[in-house]
C-alpha cells in the first residue's frame, strides 16, 4: 500500500518526529516499499485465530506490598539535558500566543 | 606458550583455579589484544583498562585470601552497549544516548560482577539494535574480522566481531529478530538466543520488549554454556522473567546424539539460499545423521509470513518504547533557544500570511522540543522503525496490520508446536548469504529486513536458538547452522551444538590478526 507524503507528515506528528521534506518524501518511498510487502500477510487466513502478543504465556505475579526504596530524585535528574534542583525543566506551555 | 587471548572461556578460567596465572595477567594480555585489534576491527564503542584491572586485582586478592570466588573469576568479557553498567555510559549506539549514564546496574552485569567476570567494555551495535550490520551506529562502523570490507553482522556486530577476533573470550549480546545469532553466524563464533523470560531484561534498554532477550557469544557451545549459566535465573524486576529453576548447562553438554530427532524445514533450502550456505549447512545434517541422529523433514507453512508479521510487531513495540525519549527526562535535547526562535518565526509568517488554520496547527513549544529533539538524537533507521509503528498502531489502521500480525504470530507458534511433537531440534541455515559488504544494502530497508528470514520465528515464538560455525565460502567467510528447540529445552540445543563442534573444527578457526591490515591500512 503506498503512503502518501501528507500521510507521513500526520504520522511524524504522532510519532512525536521532526522531518525535513526531504526526509519526508523519502520516509513515503522507503515506508511505502515496506507497507507493500506486508500486503503477503492478506493471503494468510486469521478467520478465528486468536493474537498472540507474547509467545511464553506468563500469568500474573503479585507481590506483598511493601513499600521499597526506588531512584532517588537526584540520580533521576542526574542525566536530565535541563533542569534546576527539584525538576526537569521545559519550555512554559501557559500563556503561549 | 600458548597465549591468553588464544584460549576458550573455559581454558582460561580453570588456567586462573588452578593458580597458573592471574586475573591481572589475563586482564592485561585482554586490553593489549583489544588495543592491537580494535584499531582496525572497531567492536568497542569503550574499554575500560584502569576498571577492569581493578576488578582483576580483586579476583586475585580474594582468591590469595582463600574466598570462595563465582565461575567466571577474573574471565574477560564484553557487555553490548544496550545493557545498563552503573555509573558508565550506555548509549545505544545513538547520539540519543551518547551521554547517558546508567544510575544502576542491568541485572545480567550484576550477575557477571558476581560471577567474578571481569568487564573490559562495551561493544558497538545498529542504534536502539535495530539493525541487521551494525551501521546504523551513530558512531562508528564495526568490521568483520575475516574480511574488514564486509560487515559483522548486527544488531549484536561489536558482540561477536570482538570474539571472532579473540579480544575476549566471551560477549553479552540481545537478540529481538536474531541479532545474537546473526552476527554470530557471519563472525564465525557461537552465539545463543535463550527461551523468552529466561534471563532478565531488566536494565536492557528496551527495543520490542516481547521479544527481546539477552543471551552468550562465545567460541563454542560450552563457553556459552558457562556464561548462560551466569546469565539466567529469575529476576523479579522483570515481570516477565520465568521463575524455573537453572539447570547446570555447563555439565550437561555430553550426551548421545544417536536417536536425536533433528527436523529440516524444506523452504529453507529454496529460493534466496546462496549455494555455498545450503551445502554447508547440508553437510552439518549429514554429520548429524553419521553421529547417529534422525533427519525429519518438517513443515512450516507460515514460516514465509515471518518478516512480514516481525517488521509490523518489533516497530510497533519500538515506537511506544521509544516514547520516553523526549529530550526532558534524559539524553539529547535540541538547543532551545533556536527553537524557540524557528517556531516563532514561523508563527510571524503565519499571521502575515492570515493562514489562521496553520495557525492554529502549529506545534506548542513543547511538542515542538519532542519533535526536534528527537529528530536530532534518532538515526534514520530507527525513525523509520517508529514511523512504521506508529502508522501500524494508528486508527484505521491497527486491525489491518498490527492484531493481523499478532494472529500471524500465533499461526507461527502453532507451526513451531506441531514441529516439535515430531523432532527434538530444528536444524537450517541461519542467513541467507555469508557477510555482505559494508554499505551495500543501507539504500534498501527492505532487503536488510528479509536477511532476517530464518532468525525471527524463534523470536516471534519465543523459542531457544542457537548458531554455530558450519563451514566457510570459498572466499573464506563463515557460515552458520541454526539449531531451534522447544522453550526452555537450552540444553538439548547445547548438546546438539557441542556435539557437532566436537566432531569438527569450524569453530576453532579465527581470522588473520589485523596489526598489518592497520599499517596496509594507513599506508
Amino acid at each position: 500500500m503506498a503512503i502518501s507524503e501528507q500521510e507521513i507528515r500526520k504520522v511524524a506528528l504522532l510519532a512525536r518526529l521532526e522531518l525535513t521534506p526531504e526526509e519526508a518524501r523519502l520516509m513515503a518511498t522507503q515506508l511505502s516499499r515496506v507497507l507493500e510487502y506486508m500486503e503477503l500477510l492478506n493471503s494468510v487466513d486469521t478467520q478465528g485465530v486468536e493474537p498472540l502478543a507474547l509467545a511464553v504465556e506468563v500469568t500474573n505475579v503479585l507481590r506483598e506490598d511493601r513499600v521499597t526504596p526506588g531512584l532517588d530524585r537526584e540520580s533521576a535528574l542526574a542525566n536530565a539535558p535541563h533542569r534546576d534542583d527539584e525538576c526537569y525543566r521545559v519550555p512554559a506551555v501557559l500563556g503561549e500566543t | 606458550m600458548e597465549s591468553f587471548w588464544e584460549l576458550t572461556a573455559r581454558e582460561l578460567s580453570d588456567k586462573l583455579r588452578r593458580g597458573e596465572c592471574s586475573a591481572v595477567e589475563v586482564a592485561r594480555a585482554c586490553l593489549d589484544r583489544i588495543a592491537a585489534e580494535d584499531a582496525t576491527v572497531r567492536a568497542f564503542l569503550s574499554v575500560e583498562p584502569d576498571w577492569a584491572l581493578s576488578q582483576a586485582e580483586e579476583v586475585d586478592r580474594r582468591r590469595r585470601a582463600g574466598e570462595s570466588l563465582g565461575p567466571l573469576a577474573g574471565v574477560p568479557v564484553a557487555v553490548k552497549d544496550n545493557l545498563c553498567v552503573q555509573g558508565r555510559v550506555t548509549s545505544c549506539a545513538s547520539r540519543m544516548l551518547a551521554h547517558f549514564r546508567s544510575p544502576y546496574d542491568a541485572t545480567v552485569v550484576d550477575r557477571l560482577l558476581k560471577a567474578g567476570a571481569i568487564i573490559v567494555g562495551k561493544t558497538n551495535l545498529d542504534e536502539f539494535a535495530m539493525g541487521g550490520s551494525t551501521e546504523t551506529s551513530a558512531f562508528q562502523f564495526t568490521r568483520n574480522p575475516w574480511d574488514v570490507e564486509r560487515i559483522p553482522g548486527g544488531s549484536s556486530g561489536g558482540a561477536a566481531a570482538c570474539v571472532a577476533a579473540r579480544m575476549v573470550p566471551l560477549s553479552v549480546g540481545s537478540d529481538t529478530g536474531g541479532s545474537i545469532r546473526q552476527p554470530a553466524a557471519l563472525c564465525g563464533i557461537s552465539g545463543l538466543k535463550p527461551t523468552y523470560g529466561r534471563v532478565s531484561r531488566f536494565g536492557l534498554v528496551a527495543f520490542a520488549s516481547s521479544l527481546d532477550q539477552i543471551g552468550p557469544l562465545a567460541q563454542s557451545a560450552e563457553d556459552c554454556a558457562l556464561l548462560l549459566e551466569v546469565l539466567a535465573g529469575h529476576d523479579p524486576r522483570d515481570a516477565t522473567s520465568l521463575d524455573r529453576p537453572v539447570p547446570r548447562y555447563a555439565s550437561e553438554l555430553e550426551g548421545a546424539i544417536k536417536g536425536l530427532r533433528i527436523g529440516w524445514v524444506p523452504e529453507h533450502f529454496t529460493e534466496g539460499l546462496d549455494g555455498e550456505v545450503g551445502e554447508a549447512v547440508r553437510e552439518a545434517l549429514r554429520i548429524y545423521e553419521d553421529l547417529g541422529a534422525e533427519l525429519v523433514e518438517v513443515a512450516s507453512p507460515h514460516a514465509r509470513y515471518a518478516v512480514a508479521a516481525y517488521y509490523i510487531i518489533a516497530p510497533s513495540e519500538a515506537s511506544s518504547n521509544l516514547a520516553r525519549y523526549d529530550g526532558v527526562h534524559y539524553g539529547y535535547r535540541t538547543d532551545e533557544k533556536a527553537m524557540l526562535a524557528d517556531l516563532e518565526e514561523e508563527r510571524r509568517l503565519l499571521r502575515e500570511s492570515g493562514d489562521e488554520a496553520a495557525l492554529e496547527e502549529i506545534d506548542s513549544a513543547l511538542v515542538r522540543l519532542y519533535r526536534r529533539s528527537r529528530a536530532g538524537g534518532f538515526g534514520a533507521e530507527v525513525k523509520r522503525r517508529i514511523m512504521l509503528g506508529t502508522y501500524a498502531l494508528s486508527a484505521g489502521y491497527y486491525d489491518a496490520y498490527y492484531l493481523k500480525a499478532l494472529k500471524v504470530r500465533r499461526l507461527i507458534r502453532q507451526d513451531y508446536d506441531r514441529a516439535f511433537s515430531q523432532v527434538d531440534v530444528i536444524a537450517g541455515p541461519v542467513t541467507p548469504s555469508p557477510a555482505f559488504r559494508l554499505g551495500e544494502k543501507t539504500s534498501d530497508p527492505l532487503a536488510m529486513y528479509l536477511f532476517d528470514l530464518y532468525t525471527v520465528g524463534a523470536n516471534l515464538a519465543g523459542l531457544p536458538a542457537m548458531a554455530i560455525p558450519c563451514g566457510f565460502s570459498r572466499e573464506g567467510l563463515p557460515i552458520g547452522l541454526h539449531l531451534q528447540a522447544p522453550a526452555l529445552e537450552e540444553v538439548r540445543l547445547l548438546r546438539a551444538a557441542h556435539a557437532l563442534q566436537r566432531n569438527t573444527d569450524w569453530h576453532r578457526r579465527r581470522p588473520g590478526s589485523h596489526i598489518a591490515a592497520r599499517s596496509e591500512l594507513r599506508g
